[in-house]
Order: C-alpha cells, then structure tokens, then sequence
C-alpha cells in the first residue's frame, strides 16, 4: 500500500511535470479509491473504483486493488460518469466568422452522405478545451440543407476517425419549418409558408425516391442482372428506410413538431430522435405519446415568442421529461460545449429534477444513440470515460481533478489554462 | 443646424431633470445579505425608504402599510449591473463615419424594449446601453435604470450617470470602413489614427474657441468659430467629462489605445471584451485602466481566438477594476451565472465573483457612489435569489429599482409586453441560434442586415 501511495504521487507529479513539455494521454490500470461513486444508473457508492484495459472491472467498497494499479486517493472527491453532448459542431467549426474553417455546412438541399466525422479535426484547440470540462463525447452535426450530412458520435480523445467513434451515426433531416430566425429575418409570413411548402413537397419527394431505390437495391441483391448506379445520397437514405440508421429531426416550433411527427409516422421511420425542439413545452403530451426521444437545446437561451415567460427555454427540458419524454440536452455550440453541463444545471434550476438533469447528459443520450452498453453510467465492464470532481459537475465552482476518455487518463490541459498559467504572473512583468 | 441640435441637447437636459423616478419603499426580512463591498449578514433585514437603503439589521420594523417581502432562506444582492449592453435604445450604429462622436444612442430611448423585462428577470437593475463598434468613435452611451413599466423614455435614463462614449478597436471598424467604404482605417495602425486625428482635431477647436473668448472681450464683432459636435465631445474627453469604454480584443491594439491616452492625459478609459486583457493586466493596473469581460466567449472570429476563460481571475488577480458583461439581450438574463464562471476558471472567491457584476461595472460607470452594494444610502437597486446567486441552481425572485419591485417570479404575468405597435407586434417564433457568434455590436452596421446574417442564402 505504501509503495501505491508513492507511485500516486510520483505518478501525479508525471502528469504535470516530468513528461516535459508534452503532456500525453496514457492508459494503465487505475485505482480510485475514497471516493464518492455517484453512478447515475445505482445510486450512490463509497469506496474505490477500478480501470484496466480501459474498462470499469470494479467498483464499490470492497474492492480489490489490482497489484500495479496506480493509486489515485480521491478522498473527499466525487466520481462520475463523463458527459455526453447530444448535438455540437465542436471540431467541425474552428472559427466561425472564417468561413473556410467551417466546415459544418456543405451546398446543397440533399447531402445526406456527408460524413461530419471525416472534417473532425481532432487537435482542434477546442476539443482539450471542451474535455477538460469533463465532457468526454459528443455528437457531432451537421447543418445546413434539408438532409446536411450523417452526424456521429465521438470520444474526444484520439486522432484518427476510427479512434475518436464511439458507435453512432444518424442522418440528420432539418424538418421544413415556419420559424424566423431572429429580429433581422424579415420574410413575410407569405414568404415563409411558401418556403415550407416548397421544402416539404421536396422532402417527400425525395422519400418516394429512396423508397424506389429500395425496391431496386432489394431486387438487384436477388437478381445480378440488375445493375443499379452510384447514388450515395439515396444509399443513406435507404439505410434509415431500411431501419439500420436513425434519423435525427431538426425541428423547433410547436407546428412543425407536430408536422414532423405525423410525418415520421406516416412514412414508419424505424429510428427517430427529435432534435432542438425549442417549443417541446407547447406540445409536450405529443410528443410523449409519439414515443420518440428527444435531445433539446441550448436551454440557456431566449424564449421563442415575444408574448412567453422569460423562462420558457429554461423550463422546456422539465416540461418535457414531466410530460413523459426521454430527454437528452445539448449546447448546439462549437467552441463553448464545455458550458454543457450549465445548461442542464439550467433545466434543473427551472423544473426538471436534478437526477432528470443529470442523466440528460449521461445516461439518456447513451441510451438515445445505444450505447448505454459502454457510455452514460459508473458500471462494471463499461468504457471509462470519468471525471473525478470536487462535487457536483453542474455548479460551476466544481473543479474537475482527474478525466478518463474511452479509457485513457488525459492530461487536464488546454490552450486556456497554458494561457492562465503563462500569464497569471507574467514574467516579464511590468518592467523587463 | 447645430445650434438647433444644441437647444435640443438643452432640452432633453431640462427634461430628464424633470423626469419624475418612481420611487418605492418597502422592507426585506430575515435574508442572508450579500453587501458585496462590506461582508455578508445571516438572517437580516433591509428597510427601504423613498427608493434608498436607510438601515440594515436584525429585527427592523417599518411604517405601518409598508410593503413587506418575506426573504427566509433567501440571497439578498445588489441589483446586477451590466457594463456592455444594447437593450432599451432604438438604434445601435451609426456606422456613416470611422468617427461619429456627435452621436447619442439616448436620443432614441426605447422603454418598451422586452430586453429590459428579461434582464431584470436575471437581477439586473441597471445596463450601460451602447453605442455599436461599427465606428473607431462610435457615439455617446446612455447608462439606464430598468424602470420596465414606465413608458416615459426619460424615466429610463439613470440620474446624474456620467457621460460616456464608445471606442472600438480592430476587425469591427477594419471591416465596416477599411473592407466595406474602401476608407482608412483598413487596418489597426489606421485605427489609432482616426483617435489621434479626433484628439488634435478637438485640441484645435478648443484653442479657437479659447482664442475667441478672449477676443470677444476685446472685440464684440469678433467672429465665433463654427459649432462642430464632434470636435467638442472629443474635447469633452480631453477634459476628463466623459469616460472611454473602448470595444477591443488584442493585447496589440489595448496597449495602443493605452499609448494614446497617455499622451493626452486621459484618465479614465475602461476596455470593453478586453479579451487578450489577461496579456497586458500589469500595464492596464499600472495605468488604472479597468476592464470589462466575457465570462468564457472565444473563436467566434480570430481576434478572439488566442482568448481564455481565466481572463477574469488573471486580470482580478492583477489588480484591474474588471467585469463581466453581456454584451447580448440573451446573456444580460445570466450574468450571475458568468460571474460564477470565474470561480471554475481561476477559483475567484464569492466576493470577487460577485464585485465583477456589482460594486466593478458600478466604477465603470462612474456610478459607484450610488449603486454596485448594499450599504445605507444607497439606491435600492436589490436582486432577491432563492439561493446563493453563483450557484447553478439559484433562481431569481425578486428585483427592484429605487425601491420599486419590478419583478417578481411569482406573480407576475407571462406576457410581459408593454404594448404592441406597428413595429413591435408579435412577429411570431424566433429561433435564435448562436446569439453570441454575430456581434450585436454591429446591428445596423450593414445596409442589409439580412445578408450580413448570411440570410441571403436561404
């Protein structure tokens, strides 16, 4: 137990000191002992929480502690699971007013083959940026046309596709809608409606299409002689016709809620999440009784209607979840997904439980995009994605002390705190 | 023309002379007071009388029929204060000229602006309505009261608030004049110039009208030179009348702007985003100038791409004057929640969270003496949370205005519109998305704003 004690602080020492001027993410077997467990799936546990082979192989108070593990006292601190974030454009936007390092937005109404995970620019400053904040993987999206591209799920630590993806894909639709989208959006409601139409009727006729696309690649399985032409778009499209992907509905106004779910259903999509759904809150018992999960935000955002209670955005994650709707949060940010956490912090402040509020960046959005196998809870034999906390994730006061992605201990460094510590006492100081 | 402007200038001093204030009185029970500038005080109470603090204690009484507010469990703070904002004024840019220090975003006070409700829904009492950064000068700001239900814009003006005017560094000017009207300044050295061409511009006109004063002893026929607003508002800040709060991002560009006011003896200058402020903090506290931040905003364009989060603390800890402002209509609703960013990144105390969005814009301002902490005799500007106002959790109760409770979260009415009008009808949904990526900044600097916004693609 001693020599552990020793290896702990050597060992602590390495992460911020003697690997030099890099600090590297590493993987081992990890003992974190003393520590509050707070699973999110089976309550609340005291004791010790072990790492190997980047998996969770135990935890509880009478744990084992594998010899060689690296010992890290936790006393006095909290475990929990890392955050998911159901929808960002972190590592496909690097700047946004530059439109060359934005790559979240192909041309085009109908690009539904666009893989957002191939532009993820894994060193993006923002990504280290965003971990440390203990959010160990998000959704990443992409924007635009009708059908922008396929969305994926990452773990922000790695550098190649195959190494960031944590085992989601889903196709994104922004469903036609009415909305303005702010003071200086000065079509007309005519304007707007004839839009809507027209993206609809798109819509649809781009569904009959890849239904045809089916019927043809069903057939050409059965019979060679049957040569079917490249078409990646319509290919994607069959996969959620088909039911192999999900497709993620874009849709925020109450109407097009509705609309989007009517046409879900008509058209007997296998998978469907709902996404954004500002005005959840005005039609919260359809969507329930739709079935269909939910992943909403920015919470900490503007009420959509002038004649609204200022709180509205804030209370529609616990209008929701109380109605009976699976709700996962998001930031829909890029650069600022580390505020993720404040904004569930926000839907607990204004309605939904604080267990609700944090399961809506853990376990829901594990279970929305099925991998609650590996992600979203403290449990044997899944992945370790942890972060190790002076209390509770959702107040801003929290530090975060020790972070786990995918299994792997990653050094809590950014380009923000390199900043703090270079310039906290700048030397030279005022005079050289 | 402009005498005409001046006899109007005349007039609205007169009116808002006159404007009459509501003012309220009423007294908050067994709270846990945050002065901010003098400790906290458990279970204690705050008498309120004619819209000032007149005592604070354990068990104070008031006249009988004063409105009482039951504060148990409760966080009593001063009403939050936001150094950078653009709500309650009708236009924001008068983007015609690289300086346009003739301008005055107070001559177009909008009381009906929806903003003012929802900030005072966050606890703020007081905002500093500026001019937009379209400009190297922009114009003159406005320091407003949320007085939200007077319909009399001069009832939104703060009393006796020192003037103050917008400056603006970089990308913002650059791309409006340089890249847009093909004019100087395209570049950041141009930028200086237009300050050093309005300081020996207005340096000028006063010498000529300090000549004229003394001719007009000697010859009543002498002749008075011609009345420029411009060049007398920049006078006015050579004069130490009217404090600079100057729109920047670099540390280049702040230590430029720093320079300039050294050489003319301008005292009072406040940076506003000061993103690479932490970069420069000796010089700015060397130099007593303050800075106004964002709690965590970056990359939204490159000049704040070398920014951090721990900006705040770096600069606190340093010894500027800082605070943390919105700069948006959205983010004004949560500035306790910014000022509580500051004890993630650089572990401020509750203290020093607290002064960056009370006591420090306050000294921004100039208006520290009247609002920015609880003390006795001071305006009752109060915000009532249900919890410890940096806690995510906390929730905004009460929020009052010289004493007069202008929210209160339990009560009032979900539509909170003053009335509609022709341009303020109900326009139906608004998704706003990305508020914080397109500078407010900027509304109005466009002569499209739809294309600005990227509308145009849809």
């Amino acid at each position: 137990m001693k020599i552990n004690v020793v290896f702990t602080l050597f060992f602590t020492l390495a992460l911020t000191h003697s690997f030099g001027q890099v600090k590297k993410s590493t993987k081992g077997t990890f003992a974190l002992t003393n520590a509050t467990i707070e699973t999110v799936t089976k309550g609340t546990v005291s004791g010790t929480l072990i790492i190997s082979e980047g998996k969770i192989t135990a935890l509880g108070s009478n744990v084992t502690i594998p010899s060689g593990a690296n010992v890290i006292d936790c006393k006095g601190m909290f475990i929990y699971p890392g955050m998911i974030d159901g929808g960002t454009q972190l590592g496909i936007v690097e700047v946004s007013s530059i439109s060359l390092t934005d790559d979240s937005d192909e041309l085009g109404e109908l690009t539904p083959h666009m893989e957002a995970i191939t532009a993820f620019n894994t060193s993006a400053t923002a990504v280290s940026v965003t971990r440390v904040d203990g959010i160990t993987t998000t959704l990443v999206v992409p924007q635009g046309g009708l059908f922008p591209g396929t969305a994926s799920l990452v773990n922000l630590v790695g550098y190649t596709p195959d190494q960031i993806y944590a085992g989601f894909k889903g196709v994104v639709l922004n469903f036609p809608g009415a909305g303005r989208r702010g003071f200086w959006d000065r079509r007309t409601d005519e304007e707007l409606k004839k839009q809507e139409e027209k993206a609809l009727k798109q819509l649809n006729d781009i569904w009959t299409e890849a239904l045809y696309y089916v019927q043809v690649t069903d057939a050409a399985a059965k019979d060679p002689s049957i040569k079917v032409a490249s078409n990646p778009e319509m290919a994607r499209i069959a996969e959620v016709i088909r039911g192999k992907m999900t497709l993620l509905i874009e849709t925020n106004k109450a109407s097009d809620i509705e609309a989007a779910i009517k046409w879900a259903q008509d058209k007997k999509v296998a998978k469907v999440v709902l996404t954004g759904v500002a005005e959840g809150w005005r039609v919260a018992d359809k969507i329930a009784k739709s079935g269909f999960p939910v992943i909403t935000g920015p919470i900490i955002a503007l009420p959509t209607r002038a004649s609204d209670y200022y709180d509205k955005a804030y209370a529609n994650p616990g209008i929701m979840s109380k109605a009976g709707v699976k709700v996962a949060i998001r930031t829909n940010d890029q650069e600022n997904v580390r505020n993720l956490p404040f904004h569930a912090g926000f839907a607990a402040a204004y309605g939904m439980s604080k267990e609700d509020a944090l399961k809506s960046v853990t376990i829901v959005p594990a279970e929305i995009f099925g991998v609650a196998d590996k992600l979203g809870s403290l449990e044997v034999g899944k992945l370790a994605s942890i972060m190790v906390t002076t209390g509770d994730p959702l107040e801003p006061k929290t530090q975060i002390k020790y972070l786990f992605i995918d299994g792997w201990i990653v050094p809590l460094d950014s380009r923000h705190i390199q900043l703090y510590e270079e310039f906290l006492n700048r030397s030279p100081g005022l005079k050289k | 023309m402009f005498k005409i402007l001046n006899i109007f200038n005349l007039l609205f001093l007169v009116s808002f002379a006159q404007a009459q204030v509501t003012k309220g009185s009423l007294l908050i029970k067994n709270g846990t007071i945050l002065t901010v500038t003098k400790g906290n005080m458990e279970n204690a109470d705050l008498l309120v009388e004619n819209g000032k603090i007149t005592k604070m204690g354990k068990g104070l009484v008031a006249p009988a029929g004063t409105q009482t507010i039951d504060a148990t469990g409760k966080f009593i703070m001063p009403g939050i204060i936001d150094a950078h904002s653009h709500i309650g004024i009708d236009v924001v840019n008068e983007a015609s000229r690289p300086s346009t220090a003739d301008v005055w975003v107070g001559d177009a006070l909008d009381p009906l602006d929806l903003s003012v409700y929802r900030a005072l829904a966050g606890g703020v009492t007081s905002s500093h309505a500026m001019h937009g950064s379209a400009n190297a000068v922009g114009g003159e700001c406005e320091t407003i009261k949320h007085r939200y239900g007077t319909l009399n814009p001069e009832e939104m003006r703060m009393e006796g608030a020192p003037r103050t005017i917008k400056f603006a560094l970089g990308e913002n000017p650059m791309r409006v004049h340089g890249e847009g009207n093909r004019i100087v300044p395209a570049t950041r050295m141009g930028v200086e110039q237009v300050f050093r061409k309005g300081f020996e511009d207005a340096k000028a006109y006063m010498a000529a009208w300090d000549l004229y004063e003394k001719e007009k002893v000697k010859n009543p026929a002498a002749l008075k030179p011609v009345y420029n607003k411009r060049h007398e508002t920049m006078a006015e800040i050579l004069k130490g009348n009217i404090i600079i709060h100057c729109h920047s991002y670099r540390s280049d560009e702040i230590l430029m702007l720093l320079n300039v006011c050294k050489d003319y003896q301008i005292k009072r200058l406040v940076f506003q985003h000061t993103n690479e402020g932490f970069k420069v903090a000796p010089e700015l506290a060397a130099y007593g100038a303050m800075a106004s931040v964002f709690a965590d905003w970056w990359a939204y364009k490159f000049e704040v791409y070398y920014s951090t989060a721990y900006n705040a603390a770096i600069l606190t800890k340093n010894g500027v004057v800082t605070s943390i402002n919105s700069d948006s209509e959205e983010y004004i609703r949560h500035l306790y929640h910014e000022a509580a960013k500051t004890q993630r990144y650089g572990s401020l105390s509750d203290e020093e969270a607290l002064a960056l969005i009370t006591i420090n814009p306050a000294k921004q301002l100039g208006i520290d003496q009247r609002v920015g902490s609880l003390e006795i005799g001071k305006d009752a500007d109060i915000a009532i949370f249900d919890g410890h106002p940096l806690s995510i959790y906390a929730v905004p109760q009460y929020t009052i205005v010289d004493g007069v409770v202008r929210f209160n979260r339990s009560k009032d009415a979900a539509d909170q519109r003053l009335q509609a009008s022709a341009t303020r009808a109900e326009t139906g949904f608004f998704l706003h998305k990305e508020q914080h990526n397109h500078d407010r900044c900027l509304e109005g600097a466009f002569e499209n704003t739809a294309t600005f916004f990227g509308l145009e693609r849809e």
